[in-house]
């Protein structure tokens, strides 16, 4: 089996995802193009040398629809010959195209080749793409559909996490953001969104609340507790009979926040990157998805990274650093009880609750998180992981060389 | 063209009038034969050039349609399964064709609806272009189908949403609403309401004035009112309504899913594919054992058994126009309300003026609530109240056909009742006892004639509950049970008719419920899982609840004297130790109280859980035993009592056994019964259960002998009845 090198890794910085949002004036279509353009311009690529660009995008509707991968392909200045594929599977659609991409070159098919993803929730709302999983009788019913927040809350009801367990999470992620701001150390990957004329018109994370304390998220409505009674804790019930009710404790301050950006990651064979002169960072050491229960959703990551890490001949004491995507608080402290591990590897750097988490780019933004923590500390091993609709995980083991 | 169920009439204008009148029946149905008749009608409406329009009415006086022709349906079949299939999907398609041909034959046709019309009844009329009801009629529109397992099949899970939108039409269809004129105009479902006597002339306006109308799903620019299911607001609907839906139904009854699932997949395609969707469902609802066990129960013998079906024919009609009530508690109020609103004659006895005159209020209550919702008058409300007379005099009672008894559950009261009773009642008055537990032989030994002493068995609460249960004693006379056959029949209220046991039929079957919760409780499995299992199994509450609403010193009462006398032991088993921490340690007894297993607001709703219950025993509980083991269980129980009660002859017809256990406990409706759903287990099937749940949980649920012959010989209730009733 051939290595698969990581040889870069960029993202835009997160934009918010509202109105307000300094990116609500970028198209998907040229955070896509940007992203691009600045891993090609940082490793003076020949493009023509690419095999694929496969972007995740969950939301693939509108401007966002119709292979968008091909589509900034193009509008990036591309090579022709370089084809364009969009993925989507939710949430870890970043991640998974990464997975492709090196699929493609461990089984010798593919040299050169981008993963990564783009979401302009600003502009494209999540669930714009329907969908039968929520809506389809025949399939949400017998399968005890909820909408994730339900899930979240959920598994804090299983797992007996209260809303100060919940809270406290949430403040711990704001204040591991903004160290790691301060400290510069996202400077490697994040390249500015800039105008036709090159103005910067978002260079930091901008959904950060630093700020945060107990205090403020202790002021916050539950967010999902009015959905949950128009039925859908009753569902929930029903799947998980033992429960009297759901405890809502998820709101907007300890779940990741809807933002826009685009990431994208450089990936190739050890002899593609030596003929084009690249310094390879990192190797893929195994990948994996699964799915598991659809109702309580998102507690895959323990799973898949259980199988990732069979898959590598690894052991969780092997992993120097883990990043799980904090869709809600719930999904990391379930994460780390259910893993055994302890927050001082997990997250160093904050999270999805600090930073956002725009669904189709995360997965790839949170790889070149963790390259470059690595480097940072001179550390071997990541293992990145996220918890995916309908109930699925994906992860990927990466290893620094 | 020969027509039998409709009469055509065609004026000087070339409009058409047909008026359905099917000959012999006092309803009409929407039968193959009607709607073959109809093609003949359409076909001819559309060829010929000198007629201008189609009117459709009937004659039934306030009574359009009733629906579809449950029997004739009931009798499409095949060789096998994919025969029989095969034939109900092709006599749906063929009223599909029939009805779309009204749509599509370019002439205007109005449907002028004189009174109720259901399910395929309001079908055909959602087919034609124009709807004009009759605004003083009580006549009702809806889609009972849903009740009875089956799903609108003749167009209405089609043409329904795309009129009045899937938010509005879907909870029509899935609760079975019926609504009445002004509703049905405010929805959108009919266009215009005049006084019946202008529904003719209404139509023939609407005709003149719209010579060739469309229905607004065959136009060009037509949009999904409210929006498809990939709009906005259409996606909340069925995000949210599949949610609401399984809330509400624990996803027991198919019919519903399949219901909403017609809707979805119909919206998303044009309408005549639409229609071979809906098609298609309901040859799937109407071919399940579910629906045939609920048409057989909740419609066949529910009606059967509230025309007197159980009435000994050979007593001649007889007629409570006076009736004497002992005791003017809550049963006692209850049962006098429903009696003066029958239009009887009601003496209320207690022991004291107040005592009585609150038994009045209580009809006074009910009426107050009901004006509130604008579901009565006052003038109506003093007409009935009128018929209620309070009284503390014996006496008074001298004059009456019928005297129920509702005094304190316990015999020696009991007896001096009846003795009082007798003293002034005429020879030939029935004294009925509405007893729940105590058996009706041993009461009747306090009656100087004891032939005419019967239980008449209410439940709680009266105004609500539709079942009475009527005990025949050992000594009871046909004339007895023919008198409160028929009363119940006045009362609108649907007999079963059992014989003398203790706790008779219902208390005997329902208490195993309870109990069985109670074992649950004793081995340790978390009360939330009990609780929701007993829900996901069909029951209007879970053991627990139920418990509560009884009264948890009542349930433990009743044990401790089962305890005593039948058991003659002096051990109390888990489930009164259970009940007596709850009620004498913890004080406790039930929602009356506010607090019982359960804590309770002050309106009585239920909060949560009481925590205190999760201290008892060594205070650790199993949250993860399986939930589908547990619900077996709590249905199993009351099942296999039911069959006990027919080996004993407690129960003599199955169809008593099935819609008792229903209308008087809540039992799981979607099985049709606890008898139909042994049967549609199959017998073998059902002891083989019986016997895993004997070995792992006690001999409590060891198969009696009439299961295992049956198991042997793969008979069923309902097949064992037929041939009984036959010889």
């Amino acid at each position: 089996m051939t290595d698969c090198f990581i040889y870069d890794a960029v993202r835009t910085p997160r934009g918010r995802g509202k109105k307000d949002g300094s990116l609500h004036e970028v198209t998907a279509l040229e955070l896509a193009t940007q992203a691009l353009q600045a891993v090609r311009d940082r490793n003076r690529l020949d493009t023509a040398e690419l095999d694929d660009v496969i972007l995740g995008c969950v939301d693939p509707v509108g401007e966002q629809g119709a292979d968008i991968a091909r589509a900034a392909v193009l509008k990036a200045g591309y090579a022709e010959n370089v084809p364009g594929m969009q993925i989507n599977r939710f949430c870890a659609s970043g991640l998974d195209a990464c997975n492709l991409a090196a699929g493609g070159i461990m089984s010798g098919q593919t040299d050169l080749a981008i993963g990564g993803g783009v979401e302009a929730m600003s502009r494209v709302p999540i669930g714009s793409s329907g969908g039968a999983w929520p809506e389809d009788p025949s399939l949400a019913i017998p399968a005890y559909f909820v909408p994730q927040g339900i899930s979240a809350d959920l598994i804090a009801t299983v797992d007996g996490f209260s809303r100060d367990d919940v809270d406290a999470y949430a403040v711990q992620s704001q204040k591991r953001a903004a160290e790691a701001w301060k400290d510069g150390r996202f400077a490697k990957s994040v390249v500015a969104v800039k105008d036709a004329l090159g103005q910067t018109i978002l260079s930091r994370d901008e959904h950060m609340r630093p700020e945060t304390t107990m205090q403020s998220l202790g002021g916050l409505k539950p967010s999902f507790a009015e959905m949950g009674a128009l039925g859908f804790d009753s569902v929930a019930i029903q799947r998980y009979p033992h429960l009297e009710a759901i405890n809502h404790v998820h709101h907007a301050g300890n779940s990741s926040g809807i933002v826009d950006g685009a990431a994208a990651v450089l990936m190739g064979s050890k002899e593609k990157g030596d003929a084009l002169g690249l310094k390879p960072r990192a190797r893929v050491r195994a990948f994996a998805s699964i799915g598991s229960e659809p109702a309580i959703m998102l507690t895959a990551p323990a799973d898949v990274s259980k199988k990732v890490l069979a898959r590598a001949g690894m052991q969780t004491k092997d992993i120097d650093l883990f990043e799980i995507n904090e869709a809600f608080a719930s999904v990391v402290l379930r994460y780390l009880k259910e893993m055994k591990l302890t927050p001082e590897n997990v997250n160093v750097n904050g999270g999805a609750i600090a930073l956002g988490h725009p669904l189709g780019a995360t997965g790839a933004m949170l790889l070149g998180t963790a390259l470059d923590e690595l480097e940072r500390r001179g550390k071997s091993t990541a293992l990145i992981t996220l918890c995916i609709g309908a109930g699925m995980g994906t992860a990927t083991i990466i290893e620094r060389l | 063209m020969e027509l039998v169920q409709f009469k055509w009439e065609q004026d000087g204008e070339g409009i058409v009038t047909l008026t359905w009148d099917t000959p012999g029946k006092a309803v009409n149905l929407l039968s193959m034969s009607a709607v073959a008749e109809l093609g003949q009608v359409i076909e001819r409406i559309a060829g010929e050039a000198s007629i201008k329009g189609l009117i459709i009415t009937s004659t039934k006086q306030g009574n359009f349609c009733a629906g579809a022709d449950l029997d004739e349906m009931a009798g499409i079949s095949g060789a096998g399964k994919d025969e029989a299939a095969k034939a109900v999907f092709d006599a749906m398609m063929g009223i599909h064709r029939v009805f779309r041909k009204f749509e599509t034959c370019g002439k205007p046709v109005v449907a002028a609806i004189d009174g109720t019309a259901l399910g395929g009844g309001l079908e055909l009329t959602l087919a034609c272009h124009h709807r004009i009801m009759a605004q003083d009629t009580s006549g009702r529109i809806g889609f009972p189908e849903a009740q009875i397992g089956l799903i609108p099949g003749a167009g209405g899970t089609q043409r329904l949403p795309r009129m009045i939108g899937a938010m509005a039409a879907l909870p029509l269809m899935l609760e079975s609403r019926r609504i009445d004129a002004a509703s049905a105009l405010g929805l959108g479902i009919v266009q215009k309401t005049v006084p019946a006597a202008e529904l003719i002339t209404a139509a023939k306006a609407w005709i003149a004035a719209n010579p060739k109308p469309q229905s607004p799903w065959d136009q060009k620019d037509f949009r999904m009112p409210g929006g498809g299911p990939f709009s906005k607001s259409g996606a909340q609907v069925f995000t949210v309504g599949n949610a609401m839906l399984r809330s509400r139904t624990y996803d027991n009854y198919p019919a519903q899913r399949f219901i909403m699932s017609a809707v979805y997949e119909g919206l998303l395609v044009d309408i005549d594919t639409g229609l071979k969707i809906e098609a298609r469902y309901f040859t799937r609802a109407l071919l399940s054992d579910n629906s045939k066990a609920m048409i057989r129960t909740l419609f066949h013998s529910m009606q059967e058994l509230g025309k007197g079906a159980r009435r000994p024919k050979e007593v001649a009609r007889t007629e409570v126009k006076r009736l004497g009530i002992l005791g003017a508690g809550v049963m006692g109020a209850g049962i006098a309300y429903v009696s003066a609103l029958a239009g009887i004659d009601v003496t209320l006895i207690d022991t004291t003026p107040e005592r009585a005159e609150a038994g009045k209020t209580h009809s006074v209550k009910l009426f107050d609530r009901e004006i509130s919702r604008g579901r009565s008058t006052s003038a109506r409300k003093e007409e009935v109240l009128a018929r209620i007379h309070p009284e503390t005099d014996f006496a008074k009672l001298r004059d009456v056909d019928l005297v129920i008894e509702a005094v304190f559950e316990d015999r020696q009261v009991k007896a001096e009742a009846t003795a009082k009773t007798d003293a002034v009642i005429a020879e030939t008055t029935i004294f009925g006892s509405n007893t729940s537990t105590l058996p009706i032989t041993g009461l009747a030994g306090a009656s100087k004639r004891p032939e005419n002493f019967i239980g008449i068995h209410f439940f709680s609460p009266v105004d609500r509950m539709m079942l009475v249960e009527i005990i025949v004693g050992k000594h009871t006379s046909d004339r007895a049970l023919a008198t409160a056959i028929d009363f119940t029949g006045k009362i609108r209220k649907t007999p079963i008719v059992v014989n003398d046991s203790r706790g008779f039929y219902t208390s005997r079957c329902f208490s195993m419920y309870t109990l069985e919760g109670l074992m649950m409780v004793a081995e340790g499995i978390t009360p939330p899982l009990i609780e929701n299992a007993g829900r996901m199994a069909g029951m209007p509450m879970g053991p627990l609840e139920v418990l509560d609403s009884v009264g948890v010193d009542t349930a433990l009462k009743i044990e401790r004297a089962w305890r005593k006398e039948v058991k003659n032991s002096d051990r109390p088993g888990a489930p009164e130790e259970i009940m007596a921490w709850i009620v004498d340690k913890s004080g406790r007894p039930g929602t009356k109280a506010g607090k019982g297993f359960y804590d309770y607001d002050n309106r009585g709703k239920r909060a949560r859980l009481w925590p205190g219950l999760f201290s008892y025993g060594n205070g650790t509980w199993r949250s993860d035993e399986d939930v589908q083991e547990i619900i077996r269980r709590l249905i199993t129980i009351q099942a296999l009592e039911a069959a006990r009660c027919y080996e004993e002859n407690v129960i003599t017809d199955p169809r008593d056994g099935d819609v008792g256990a229903i209308l008087g406990w809540g039992f799981a409706p979607f099985t049709g019964g606890p008898l139909s759903m042994i049967d549609t287990i199959g017998a073998a099937a059902f002891v083989a259960q019986c016997e895993a749940l004997a070995r792992k949980y006690g001999e409590r649920f060891q198969p009696n002998s009439l299961l295992r012959d049956m198991a042997k010989t793969g008979d069923t209730f309902y097949s064992r009845f037929t041939r009984r009733k036959a010889a």
